[in-house]
C-alpha cells in the first residue's frame, strides 16, 4: 500500500514578505502566488516539501512544514560563571 | 530543520534590505548552517564591517559587532585571539572585504586564524547606492562607472587561497543548499575559512546593468556559474566566462590562536622559575 | 616586607611594565619608531602571564584588534607614534562611541608626515583631542619622566575601565627613550580595577545609563549577554537608530563622562607656583628643561613657577585659571608651533600675556632658552 503522501503546509509571515516574487517564480510545483503583494499558497496540496521557497526567501517570510513537524529551537547553554564577579560594582 | 527564527532578534525584523536582495538569503544560509551544527548561541561572535551586507549582524541573536568599513576581520582577529574558544564569524560584502578591507583579508588568511568569513558579493556598493566595486566585472555599469567599468576584478577565492586560507568555497543565492553545505564545512574548519556567496542586488546591479529584477538576476547568476565538480568533465570552451562554485580548497593547517596558546605553554614552562616578577622583565632595549 | 626594587629603566619599558601591572592581557600593535620597544617587551612578557601579543598588518588593524579583545573581556593596549596615531583615529572615535575601554600610547616624534622619526616632537597634542571626526570624549595623560610612564599607564587603564573611554598616554621620543633610576611599588600594592560584568543577562541594556555622564557596565562577549555593538548611533539596547533626540542624549552623556569628572581627572606637577610672577606651563619632555630654567631663575631671586600638566585632556582649566589670576606673565614652551598655548591662552585670557616658545627642530629645549625668556621682562 503506497505510503500516504505527506501533506505540507506553509507558514507565511506577511509582515516580512516584500513581494519579491522569488519563491513564486522558483517553486517547481507553482504552489505559490502573490496576492496584493504578499505570498499566498494557492495550491498547497501540490507542495512536495522541497523548501526551496523557504531557503531562497530573503526575508524569512515563508516556511514549509510537514504535518506534526516541530522545528527545534536554537541551542543556548545556561548561565556560565563569569570570569569577573557580576556583583562587583565600580563608579 | 531547526527553528530558523530562533537565531534572529525578531524584534528587529523585517530587515532593511530591498525586496529580493540576496543578502537575506545568504544570512539565512549562515543561520541554517549554524543550526545544523547546533552551535551554542552564547559562544558565537559575528562581526561585520560597513555596507548593506554588514547590517546582517544586527538581526542575529549572538554577540554581534558592527565595526568600521573594511575592518571586520581586524576586530574579529582581536576577539578570536583574546578568546579562542569562541566561534568567530565575519559577514562582509565585496566592497567592505576586497576594497578598503583587502589588506586585513590577506593577512587574516595568511595567519590562518580561526575565523569563518562569509563574503556576500553582489558586485556593487549597495549601501551608497550603486557605485562599482573591485568585484564589478569589466564593462559593467555603476553610478561611478557611467560609461562602463574599465577596471578588471580579481578572483577572490584565488586570492584567498594564495594568501593562505585553508578552506575556500563559493556558492550563490540561487544554489542555497550548496551554500549551506559549504558554510557548514567552513565553520568546521579550525583555520581561516572563506565562503564567497554571489548574491543579487536588484536595486542597483540589476537595474544599472539591465539584468532585471530578483528572479532574472538569480537566473543570470545560475547561468554564469558551474559547479567545480561538473566543470572537470566539461570542455574548456564551455567554461569560458563561467564562475566556479563549490568547494575550491580544503587543507587543514596549524590554526593561529592554537599555535599561540602552544607558544604560551612553552614560554611558561621555560619561565616557571620566573622569580623576576613584574620588574624582572627583560629589558631588551639595550 | 614590600620588596621595592630600584632599576635603571627606559621610559617605553616603564610604560609596558605599568600596563602589565594594570593587568594587560592583549597587545595589538605595529612597529614604529620611537614606540617599538613597547611592542617588543610585550611580545616577550605577555606570554609569560598568559597574555596575547599580535603584530597586525597596520595600525588600523592594531587598534581594531585591541577593541575586539577589549570587547572579549580583556584589558588591551596598543602603542604607536604620529603616523600610526593618525591611522588609528577612526577607530578611536569608534571606541569612544561604543564606549569600549582601550589604552593607546602615542610616543610622539617630530612630524608631520614621516618627519624626523628619531627626533622629538610634541605636535600631536591637538590630534589627541580632535584627531577623529565628530565630538567624542577622550582622556590623555602626558608622562614627564620615566616613573610617570609607569604611573600614568597604570592610571590610564583604570580610567579607561572606569569611564569606558579611549585613554591616550601622550609620551614623546625623549621621555620614551631616556633612562632613569626608578623605584617602582611592590606589585602586591598595586590593585588595578577589574571590570565588573552586569549581573543580569535577561533584558541587558548595554547603554542604559544616567544621561548626566553615567557609565553603564560592559558585558564581555562570549558570556551569554548576546548584545549588539555598532558604530552607528544606538539606543539603550544597542540597536542602531536615526532618531535625533536619542543621538543627542547619547553624545551629551558621552561628553559628560569626562567633563563631569574634570577635577578627578585633573593632575599636575607644580613647583613654587604660590608666590610667582611668571609661570611656565608645559608638558612632557619640554617641562624637564622648563623646570631647570625655573629653578635657576628662582635661585637668582626671580619669582618663577612651574606648572606641568600630567593630564592634558580634559585640559585642567581650574588649575590654569588659578595660576592665571595670580601671575604677571605666562610662558608656554613646547615642541610645536603652539598647541598647548592655544588652551592656555583660552583660559588665561587677557589677565596676563602668554609667551609662546615653539621649537620645531627636533632637539629638546636647552634650559637656557626658557631661562632667557623668563629673564626677558621679569
Amino acid at each position: 500500500m503506497a505510503e500516504k503522501p505527506k501533506v505540507f503546509f506553509h507558514i507565511i509571515r506577511e509582515r516580512y514578505c516584500k513581494g519579491c516574487n522569488i519563491c513564486v517564480a522558483f517553486c517547481p510545483k507553482q504552489v505559490l502566488v502573490l496576492k496584493d503583494g504578499k505570498v499566498f499558497p494557492e495550491r498547497p496540496e501540490a507542495c512536495i516539501g522541497c523548501k526551496m521557497c523557504e531557503l531562497r526567501c530573503p526575508d524569512f517570510a515563508i516556511e514549509v512544514r510537514a504535518k506534526g513537524e516541530e522545528p527545534v529551537a536554537a541551542t543556548e547553554s545556561g548561565p556560565i560563571d563569569f570570569g569577573v564577579p557580576p556583583e562587583a560594582h565600580h563608579v | 530543520m531547526g527553528d530558523t527564527l530562533s537565531y534572529f532578534r525578531q524584534d528587529m525584523l523585517p530587515h532593511i534590505w530591498c525586496p529580493g536582495c540576496g543578502h537575506g538569503t545568504a544570512t539565512g544560509a549562515l543561520v541554517r548552517a549554524i543550526d545544523r551544527l547546533h552551535l551554542d548561541k552564547n559562544k558565537v561572535c559575528i562581526v561585520s564591517g560597513i555596507g548593506c551586507s554588514s547590517r546582517a549582524v544586527g538581526y542575529l541573536d549572538f554577540d554581534t559587532l558592527h565595526t568600521a568599513h573594511g575592518r571586520a576581520l581586524a576586530f574579529a582577529t582581536g576577539i578570536k585571539l583574546a578568546r579562542p574558544e569562541l566561534k568567530v564569524i565575519v559577514m562582509t560584502g565585496d566592497g567592505d572585504c576586497t576594497a578598503i578591507g583587502g589588506n586585513h583579508f590577506i593577512h587574516a588568511a595568511r595567519r590562518n586564524i580561526g575565523i569563518t568569513t562569509i563574503v556576500m558579493n553582489n558586485n556593487i556598493y549597495g549601501m551608497t547606492s550603486g557605485q562599482y566595486s573591485p568585484m564589478t566585472p569589466k564593462g559593467f555599469f555603476g553610478t561611478t562607472a557611467p560609461y562602463g567599468n574599465v577596471e578588471r576584478n580579481f578572483d577572490l577565492c584565488e586570492l584567498a587561497k594564495s594568501a593562505g586560507a585553508t578552506y575556500v568555497a563559493r556558492a550563490t543565492s540561487y544554489h542555497v543548499p550548496l551554500l549551506i553545505d559549504l558554510i557548514e564545512k567552513a565553520l568546521l574548519n579550525p583555520g581561516f575559512s572563506v565562503v564567497e556567496a554571489l548574491v543579487q542586488c536588484p536595486t542597483y546591479m540589476g537595474r544599472k546593468n539591465k539584468i532585471g529584477g530578483p528572479v532574472e538576476m538569480l537566473n543570470w547568476i545560475k547561468e554564469g556559474t558551474v559547479n567545480v565538480k561538473a566543470a572537470a568533465a566539461l570542455p574548456p570552451e564551455k567554461l569560458k566566462d563561467k564562475i566556479l562554485i563549490g568547494e575550491l580548497y580544503n587543507k587543514q593547517e596549524g590554526e593561529y590562536t592554537a599555535d599561540y596558546d602552544a607558544l604560551i605553554a612553552r614560554v611558561q614552562r621555560k619561565y616557571d622559575k620566573f622569580q623576576g616578577g613584574l620588574y624582572g622583565c627583560a629589558s631588551n632595549s639595550d | 616586607m614590600s620588596k621595592t626594587t630600584a632599576k635603571l629603566m627606559q621610559g617605553n619599558e616603564a610604560c609596558t611594565i605599568g600596563a602589565l601591572a594594570a593587568g594587560l592581557e592583549f597587545y595589538g600593535g605595529y612597529p614604529i619608531t620611537p614606540s617599538t620597544e613597547i611592542a617588543e617587551i610585550c611580545a616577550e612578557e605577555l606570554p609569560k602571564v598568559g597574555g596575547k601579543f599580535i603584530q597586525m598588518e597596520d595600525e588600523i588593524g592594531s587598534i581594531a584588534a585591541c577593541i575586539g579583545a577589549s570587547l572579549a573581556g580583556k584589558k588591551a593596549m596598543t602603542a604607536t607614534s604620529g603616523p600610526g596615531f593618525s591611522l588609528m583615529q577612526e577607530c578611536i572615535g569608534y571606541a569612544a562611541l561604543t564606549e569600549v575601554p582601550i589604552v593607546i600610547i602615542n610616543v610622539q616624534r617630530m612630524g608631520p608626515s614621516t618627519g624626523m622619526p628619531t627626533s622629538l616632537g610634541q605636535g600631536d597634542l591637538m590630534q589627541a583631542r580632535w584627531g577623529t571626526h565628530g565630538d567624542h570624549p577622550v582622556i590623555a595623560l602626558a608622562p614627564g619622566n620615566v616613573k610617570e610612564c609607569f604611573e600614568l599607564t597604570l592610571r590610564a587603564f583604570d580610567l579607561a575601565e572606569t569611564y569606558r573611554v579611549p585613554v591616550i598616554v601622550l609620551s614623546d621620543e625623549v621621555i620614551g627613550h631616556m633612562r632613569e633610576k626608578v623605584v617602582l611599588p611592590d606589585p602586591s600594592e598595586i590593585h588595578p580595577l577589574r571590570r565588573a560584568a552586569p549581573a543580569t543577562r535577561a533584558g541587558y541594556k548595554p547603554y542604559a545609563a544616567d544621561p548626566d555622564g553615567g557609565v553603564p557596565l560592559m558585558a564581555p562577549f562570549g558570556e551569554g549577554y548576546r548584545w549588539h555593538v555598532t558604530g552607528l548611533f544606538h539606543d539603550e539596547s544597542g540597536k542602531p537608530t536615526n532618531k535625533g533626540e536619542i543621538a543627542d542624549t547619547l553624545l551629551r552623556r558621552l561628553a559628560r563622562k569626562v567633563d563631569k569628572n574634570a577635577d578627578i581627572l585633573a593632575d599636575c606637577f607644580s613647583e613654587s607656583l604660590d608666590d610667582c610672577d611668571v609661570a611656565v606651563i608645559s608638558f612632557g619632555s619640554s617641562a624637564m628643561s622648563a623646570l631647570s630654567a625655573v629653578r635657576r631663575a628662582r635661585a637668582e631671586g626671580v619669582k618663577a613657577g612651574m606648572l606641568r600638566l600630567r593630564t592634558v585632556w580634559p585640559f585642567p582649566e581650574a588649575i590654569v585659571d588659578k595660576v592665571a589670576s595670580r601671575v604677571k606673565r605666562v610662558i608656554v614652551p613646547e615642541m610645536n608651533l603652539g598647541q598647548l598655548a592655544l588652551e592656555v591662552e583660552r583660559v588665561v585670557g587677557c589677565r596676563a600675556p602668554v609667551t609662546r616658545i615653539g621649537k620645531v627642530n627636533g632637539e629638546l629645549f636647552h634650559p637656557d632658552e626658557i631661562y632667557a625668556s623668563i629673564m626677558e621682562n621679569k
